[in-house]
């Protein structure tokens, strides 16, 4: 394999002409370049995380981490806030994707059945949806009347169906779960619904996969619904309280400095705070992060479904 | 006459609809849980849009507070956040979609005609990532990167003997961050449905330009990009539709005292006016022109993309 790969690179060498040789070169730099300037935020986030703080709040961190230590990574685990909310925004996550998939699936289902009575119906019912909206304060308005404010359900059920994955997901049924083999269960006395369940669905593991990141990431990610439905501190999830320490700076630092000690170790506590927020920033993302290879993958395959709806 | 052979006609197809409800009432069960949510949270709001014509008090509630009619619109086109946030909107939308539009276009065909396959991969996976962080820690590492203390940009550009410069608090510099910003965090992510688009193009066209002699250049010239056109097209009536819609979460985020100026864009204030000063017909009149606006804008773009290259929505 290699060889043979290497004979083919080969091959392309010889047959470049000058012309190629200077555009080949021009697209490897700049591809590179763009690397670097995606790249190098990321990597100086990391590092800066494992650094010392006195070398962050001096802005020394530049290729490698200074002083390696996980004191920042410490302060994260010891504000109540952050572990708390953490844990919430797994719980809304966990919910939100369970319902999301509750509802998307059967509903791409039964429009990808080409026999489907109600299917130019619903289909114009949803993508009205997509032009035409209420706006913040109308929905604020039914989630307050139906007493959801303060809950899970005010962040998780107005978007329980997206209709852009609603349709990648119907493509994919179109495609793969075809109308003959329904009525071949059909005969063999299969209903529907026993169709859907035990036949459909455990073929449909790849799109079930994406719709679990698609939702997921999506939930995970979001802040906005929380800032309008939620006003308990307690049931924050992690984004809005993200929100108040890297955005709007919000920590308990607001005690003077006297005596020269105490304006030392004030300083220090500041310091600390600031390696905090890059700890806090890696903790964060370390849910997508871990599920990125595979999100990557499956991703990709998402669009690619999607893209070829028309 | 008429009327009756219609009449007749009809009666054959209502018994085969109520024919086919009796046979596909499974099918219809697996829809219904989504479209009574969706109703709930989306048509019952399209009803609620009424309290932009009606002067919102909490006693007699939406449907006995007393109708104003078009009150509120006109306070808001004699406000003057009219003008300031619909030139916000616009301006950042139009600057970010001449920016973010093409910029992943290019990357894709570049990506295409890359020799490094594995160079490749790596580039795409990187460039990738960004997509994913969520806009709080986005934002949150723009103003660490170019905070005047601790941020690397200041750090250069005090190495360099200049003096730091406060990013955040200058207004003149919000726009042209915001949508860089963006262009870094989607650029990978929007140029994957383009690559999508190129790798299905057919390797014999490519060979055949190659034994006549075609550079690389030419080949994407020639080649590649019209392949991509229609796919661009429909990408760029989408991000016409939405061009007075331009999402709260990022712009709130990095809005400050100092920047509020260019900074208020329509959602923005639809928000503060509502939930903040609590003004919620006013909110929902603001809410429903943005809406009404974006809905023209699309059908306009669409017609006019199918009269031009024959591609449009619907």
């Amino acid at each position: 394999m290699g060889k043979r790969e290497k004979e083919i690179e080969v091959e392309k060498n010889i047959k470049r002409c000058k012309e190629d040789v200077i555009f080949d070169t021009v697209i490897f730099i700049i591809l590179t370049i763009l690397l670097v300037i995606v790249a190098y935020p990321l990597w100086w986030v990391i590092i800066s995380s494992f650094s010392d703080p006195k070398a962050v709040s001096g802005g020394h961190v530049i290729w490698l981490p200074i002083g390696f230590n996980l004191k920042g990574y410490a302060e994260v685990f010891q504000d109540d806030s952050v572990v708390r909310s953490f844990l919430n925004s797994v719980v809304y996550t966990v919910c939100g994707v369970l319902i999301n998939l509750a509802v998307t699936l059967p509903t791409a289902y039964a429009l990808s059945r080409d026999k489907f009575s109600g299917k130019r119906f619903i289909t114009i019912f949803y993508v009205i949806t997509m032009f035409f909206s209420g706006g913040l304060i109308p929905t604020y308005m039914v989630i307050r009347n139906l007493q959801l404010l303060n809950t899970m359900w005010a962040l998780v059920l107005p978007g329980c169906l997206s209709v852009y994955n609603m349709i990648v997901a119907r493509t994919f049924f179109k495609s793969n779960i075809s109308e003959e083999l329904y009525e071949a269960a059909e005969i063999d006395g299969c209903t529907q619904g026993r169709f859907f369940f035990q036949i459909a669905l455990p073929l449909s593991g790849a799109i079930t996969a994406i719709m679990v990141l698609y939702y997921g990431v999506g939930h995970w990610n979001s802040y906005f619904s929380a800032l309008i439905y939620m006003s308990d501190q307690t049931k924050y999830p992690l984004q809005l309280v993200l929100r108040s320490i890297l955005i709007t700076n919000e920590t308990a630092l607001q005690q003077a400095a006297t005596t020269a000690e105490a304006r030392a170790a004030l300083n220090e506590k500041k310091q600390l705070i600031e390696v905090m927020k890059y700890s806090l920033i890696i903790i964060s993302s370390i849910p997508v992060l871990i599920l990125y290879p595979f999100i990557q993958r499956h991703f990709v395959k998402g669009v690619m479904i999607g893209s070829v709806k028309g | 006459m008429k009327t009756k052979v219609s009449k007749s006609g009809i009666q054959p197809k209502k018994r085969s609809f109520f024919e086919t409800l009796k046979k596909d009432w499974s099918l219809w069960t697996f829809c219904i849980p989504g479209m009574v949510l969706t109703f709930i949270f989306s048509y019952i709001p399209m009803y609620g849009v009424q309290i932009a014509f009606r002067r919102f008090n909490a006693k007699q509630g939406i449907w006995g507070s007393p109708w104003v009619g078009l009150r509120y619109f006109e306070r808001f086109i004699n406000s003057p956040y009219f003008e300031r946030t619909i030139v916000n909107t616009l301006i950042l939308s139009l600057y970010g979609l001449l920016v973010s539009f093409p910029i992943p276009i290019i990357l894709a065909l570049m990506l295409n005609a890359f020799r490094h396959k594995r160079y490749r991969k790596v580039i795409q996976t990187v460039t990738y990532a960004p997509n994913f962080i969520s806009t709080i820690v986005m934002c949150g590492m723009l103003i660490l990167f170019l905070s005047p203390t601790v941020g690397i940009i200041n750090t250069v550009i005090k190495m360099m003997g200049g003096e730091a410069i406060n990013f955040m608090a200058k207004k003149e510099y919000w726009r042209h961050l915001y949508v860089w910003s963006g262009v870094w965090q989607g650029m990978g992510w929007s140029s994957v449905i383009y690559f999508a688009a190129l790798s299905g193009i057919s390797p014999e066209l490519h060979e055949a330009a190659k034994c006549d002699g075609a550079t690389k250049f030419q080949i994407i010239h020639y080649i590649d990009f019209p392949s991509i056109l229609p796919t661009a097209t429909i990408q760029l009536i989408l991000s016409c539709g939405s061009i007075l819609s331009i999402g709260f979460e990022k712009a709130f985020a990095l809005q400050n005292d100092l920047n509020v100026s260019v900074s208020e864009i329509i959602s923005t204030y639809v928000y503060k006016v509502g939930m903040i000063d609590n003004n919620m017909s006013y909110s929902s009149a603001i809410g429903l022109f943005n809406t009404l606006i974006n809905m023209v804008m699309l059908i306009l773009v669409n017609k006019i993309a199918d009269k031009m290259s024959g591609t449009s929505l619907f």
